[in-house]
């Protein structure tokens, strides 16, 4: 018998979607039980674009090849000392940032898509959620792997899950995947595949990658762009969920544009981290913040909203705000860091002559007349009267739950205070997307786990910094306070032979 | 300014995270599956209630009615995180591959007479049917079930099935020679025919089971516990006569996976019913109910496998053995 050939895609629909059939014994609703309550009307499963086709014997071969290779990378790199290698000890706080921040999400993300992967009724979807969902558990496991070897040399790793639970500026992250899982399936692709994956994660990753890149750390680039070989089929299930709930009724379309809005801006100010991160935490840069800004999101995700035009969506929500805050950010949010260094598990620091000089260079209409001098002041302060930390607890924006420290759109000198009454309570807010975002769901807002709130109702441990620092398993003078004066800073210089300069590190450390 | 470093100097602060020297007892190296496992999940300050589950927090351990002081002293003997489990399964694809090549360049299948070929068909294909549903069931006990010990290995598992399916898939594709025949007829018997409909309506029961480790129970202990030994033993041996060992190749991955699987189910239950008479009266009951369930349900399927009248001894023995490894390995008596 000679066998007929067959083109991928009728192979493919046969080894996933013809697997599926339709119920008689139990109702499809009762079998897919969140298929309609977030008002998405789907006619035809059928019309579902497979955006990959990959069948799982392929799927073990190609990621057995990576990983691998990862292992033996990560091996080589630990047994070698390769952390030495790195630029500067200062870089080490991008990574815990990283693992505290970041590689919950991918753990998330693994839950996330596994519930998305048994709630659309149509395999196709099921199958791309279901690979996807396995994919962000290897992100989670690969990350854990490499860090885990700083996490023996540098302190504020070594209780990472614990603190993402806990500490204040790690609810930012946790609370943005809450919102997404706590949503049905529908919406939570959106956020994750679409809004996050799509639109913004050249904005998380390519700063965390390059980074990596830029400062010598080998480790974390393996990991990244292993990684990547991953994101590019997410990105294409992203644009997929898109498409295929706007084709199938146009009733789906302000859904849908309400969510992209949504979620534009809550990725948008998640994305706040990071760009502190890129201008201040990178002992070399790669770029600034506002170039990354404008590159990836103003001309990449403009030339894909004009794609998106024809089926009747428009540039999210407030994206005009985000322009004009981009010589802003990530001062203002290393401001905020800078005084509750005290409470972080990173450490802090103010920025060198040379840093200046490049903030200065990047940042032309904004850095010498708002933060410099403001800066300025805070090295003097160091130098005269030692380190100075903010021992009041900020407020927080009830749906990004930043401390409120963004400035008015349109006069960096004001802070930008919005707030809304719902049953009989003030809510306050960062910005105008924060608000719209809470106003169209109160009932779920209000239930946010804010940090601040809860230290006040004494569920944090106590009252005290040191009690509350006890809770979150920060080691008081280990994990927190000023990079000058640190424990890493003193071993770093040790390990780099400077034993007399190592010496007085310690000393000073000690005398504080 | 060139530095010297002197390695010597450069010793380790601490040996691994906090949370894993805190389970271990004493901080010192961990294992890789250790690291990658312990305490990934979530459990506390969660920020909204699911909008489709406003009862349950996002992560809720009282989605089962199984208790656990802590849901990490579940193990898998296998160590399954991630790269070790896709670097165990390319190798076991790689035998495969092998396997169906060699049936496909030698014509293996052209010395199976047409009525062989038609049991195969007949018997194996719908079961295709059968492992997306065990796709979807250990899909929703990854998505909520309790702690990463058992919700990583439920996911691998999720993904195994699948693979499993299209291996079956690509079996049919070999009998009908990529006309998809086989396999569109082997739905229509999933759907239609009789004998096949005690299975479906039992696997479409599975889908709406909304305890996740009742379904683990209904799903990987028992339904997999007889249809493995069923079809992959008994009705493997059944068409030795005819096929010879052609089947039986084609048939080798889900023979090896169901033994490394099976060492795992077996570990999970042992650990659950150790915790505590109500989870090893709870877990007894549930399987208690999903052997008679599934027994019935796979009566005619064994039946038409392995000839008329057969079918109900040979699951009493299926049964039998099955409650036997539970005693023996997981310390279940029922
Ligand atoms: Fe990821
Ligand atoms: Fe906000």
């Amino acid at each position: 018998m000679s066998a007929k050939r067959m083109n991928l895609r009728e192979k493919y629909q046969r080894m996933t979607r013809d697997l599926a059939w339709k119920p008689s014994y139990q109702s499809e609703d009762d079998i897919f039980p969140q298929a309609k309550y977030e008002g998405i009307i789907i006619h035809d499963w059928d019309k579902w674009e497979d955006p990959f086709r990959l069948t799982v014997d392929a799927y073990w071969k190609y990621q057995a090849e990576k990983e691998r290779k990862l292992y033996a990378i990560i091996e080589a790199f630990a047994q070698n000392n390769a952390q030495l290698n790195v630029t500067d000890a200062r870089y080490i706080n991008a990574l815990k940032l990283f693992l505290t921040g970041v590689t919950p999400l991918e753990y998330a993300a693994h839950r996330g898509f596994a519930m998305s992967g048994r709630n659309f009724p149509g395999a196709g979807p099921q199958v791309s959620s279901q690979f996807q969902s396995i994919d962000e558990l290897r992100h989670a496991q690969t990350q854990i792997h490499t860090i885990s070897h700083y996490n023996k040399y540098f302190n504020g790793f070594h209780d990472w899950r614990h603190m993402h639970d806990r500490v204040w500026y790690l609810s930012v992250p946790k609370s943005f995947f809450d919102d997404a899982m706590s949503a049905g399936p529908f919406e939570f692709v959106t956020a994750i595949s679409f809004s996050f994956e799509y639109v913004l994660t050249n904005l998380l990753f390519m700063p965390f990658m390059s980074g990596a890149a830029y400062n010598d750390d080998m480790a974390t680039v393996t990991f990244g762009f292993s990684a990547q070989s991953d994101e590019s089929r997410h990105m294409t299930l992203g644009l997929e969920v898109i498409k295929f709930m706007l084709e199938q009724d146009e009733r789906n379309v302000p859904i849908v544009q309400k969510w992209i809005d949504k979620w534009f801006w809550r990725g948008y100010r998640l994305l706040a981290l990071v760009s502190m991160m890129m201008d201040y935490m990178l002992p070399k840069r790669v770029m600034s913040w506002q170039e990354a800004w404008e590159m990836y999101f103003e001309e990449n995700g403009g030339a894909l909203f004009e794609d998106l035009a024809r089926y009747g969506i428009r540039m999210p929500k407030y994206w005009e705000v985000s322009v004009k805050e981009k010589n802003r950010l990530s001062h203002e949010v290393w401001s905020v860091f800078y005084n509750y260094g005290h409470a972080a598990a990173i450490h802090t620091w103010m920025p060198d002559e040379n840093e200046m000089a490049w903030l200065s260079e990047k940042y032309p209409e904004t850095f010498d007349k708002y933060y410099r001098p403001r800066f300025d002041h805070w090295h003097k302060h160091q130098k005269k009267n030692g380190r100075w930390y903010n021992n009041t607890l900020p407020m927080l924006c009830q749906t990004c739950q930043i401390p409120m420290a963004f400035t008015e759109p349109d006069d960096p000198t004001q802070i930008c205070y919005r707030s809304s009454d719902y049953e009989g309570m003030q809510y306050h807010f960062c910005s105008d997307g924060c608000k719209d975002i809470f106003d169209d769901e109160p009932e779920k807002f209000v239930q946010a786990w804010l940090p601040v709130h809860q230290i006040y109702q004494g569920n944090c441990g106590g009252a005290s910094v040191p009690e509350v620092l006890e809770w979150y398993h920060l080691k008081h003078g280990q994990d927190n306070l000023e990079y000058l004066d640190s424990q890493d800073r003193a071993n770093w210089l040790r390990w780099k032979g400077l034993t007399e300069k190592a010496e007085a590190v310690l000393q000073k450390a000690a005398n504080e | 300014m060139s530095i010297e470093i002197k390695t010597t100097s450069i010793e380790p602060l601490r040996h691994t995270f906090s949370n894993v020297a805190a389970r271990l007892g004493v901080d010192k190296p961990a294992s890789r599956y250790q690291e990658a496992t312990f305490d990934l999940q979530p459990t506390v300050n969660f920020h909204y209630r699911p909008t489709w589950d406003p009862d349950f927090e996002l992560f809720d351990e009282r989605r089962t009615a199984i208790r656990m002081q802590d849901w990490y002293t579940f193990r898998d003997p296998r160590q399954f995180y991630y790269g070790t489990w896709t670097i165990t399964r390319s190798r076991q694809q790689e035998v495969a591959e092998r396997n169906f090549g060699f049936v496909e360049k030698r014509n293996l299948l052209d010395t199976v007479s047409k009525e062989g070929k038609a049991k195969a068909a007949e018997i194996l294909l719908p079961l295709r049917h059968l492992e997306y549903a065990a796709n979807l069931n250990n899909c929703y006990i990854t998505a909520y079930g309790s702690g990463t010990a058992i919700t990583q290995a439920t996911s691998f598992n999720a993904i195994d099935r699948l693979g499993i399916a299209q291996y079956l898939s690509r079996l049919g594709l070999l009998l009908d020679g990529n006309s998809g025949q086989a396999l569109d007829q082997a739905k229509q018997d999933w759907m239609q025919s009789g004998h096949w409909q005690p299975l479906r309506e039992l696997a479409e029961t599975t889908l709406v089971t909304k305890d996740w480790f009742e379904l683990y129970v209904a799903q990987n202990v028992v339904l997999d516990g007889l249809l493995y030994p069923l079809i992959y033993e008994r009705f493997d041996a059944a068409m030795a006569p005819e096929a010879g060992s052609t089947f039986s190749m084609l048939m080798e991955f889900q023979n090896e996976w169901y033994a490394d699987t099976t060492r795992w189910v077996d570990a999970t239950i042992k650990t659950a019913v150790a915790e505590s008479d109500q989870n090893r009266e709870q877990i007894a009951s549930w399987t208690h109910d999903w052997m008679q369930r599934c027994s019935a349900a796979l009566g005619p399927v064994a039946d038409r496998a392995l000839g008329e009248n057969q079918g109900a001894a040979v699951l009493d023995e299926l049964r039998d053995a099955l409650a036997q490894r539970l005693e023996k390995k997981a310390g279940l008596s029922l």
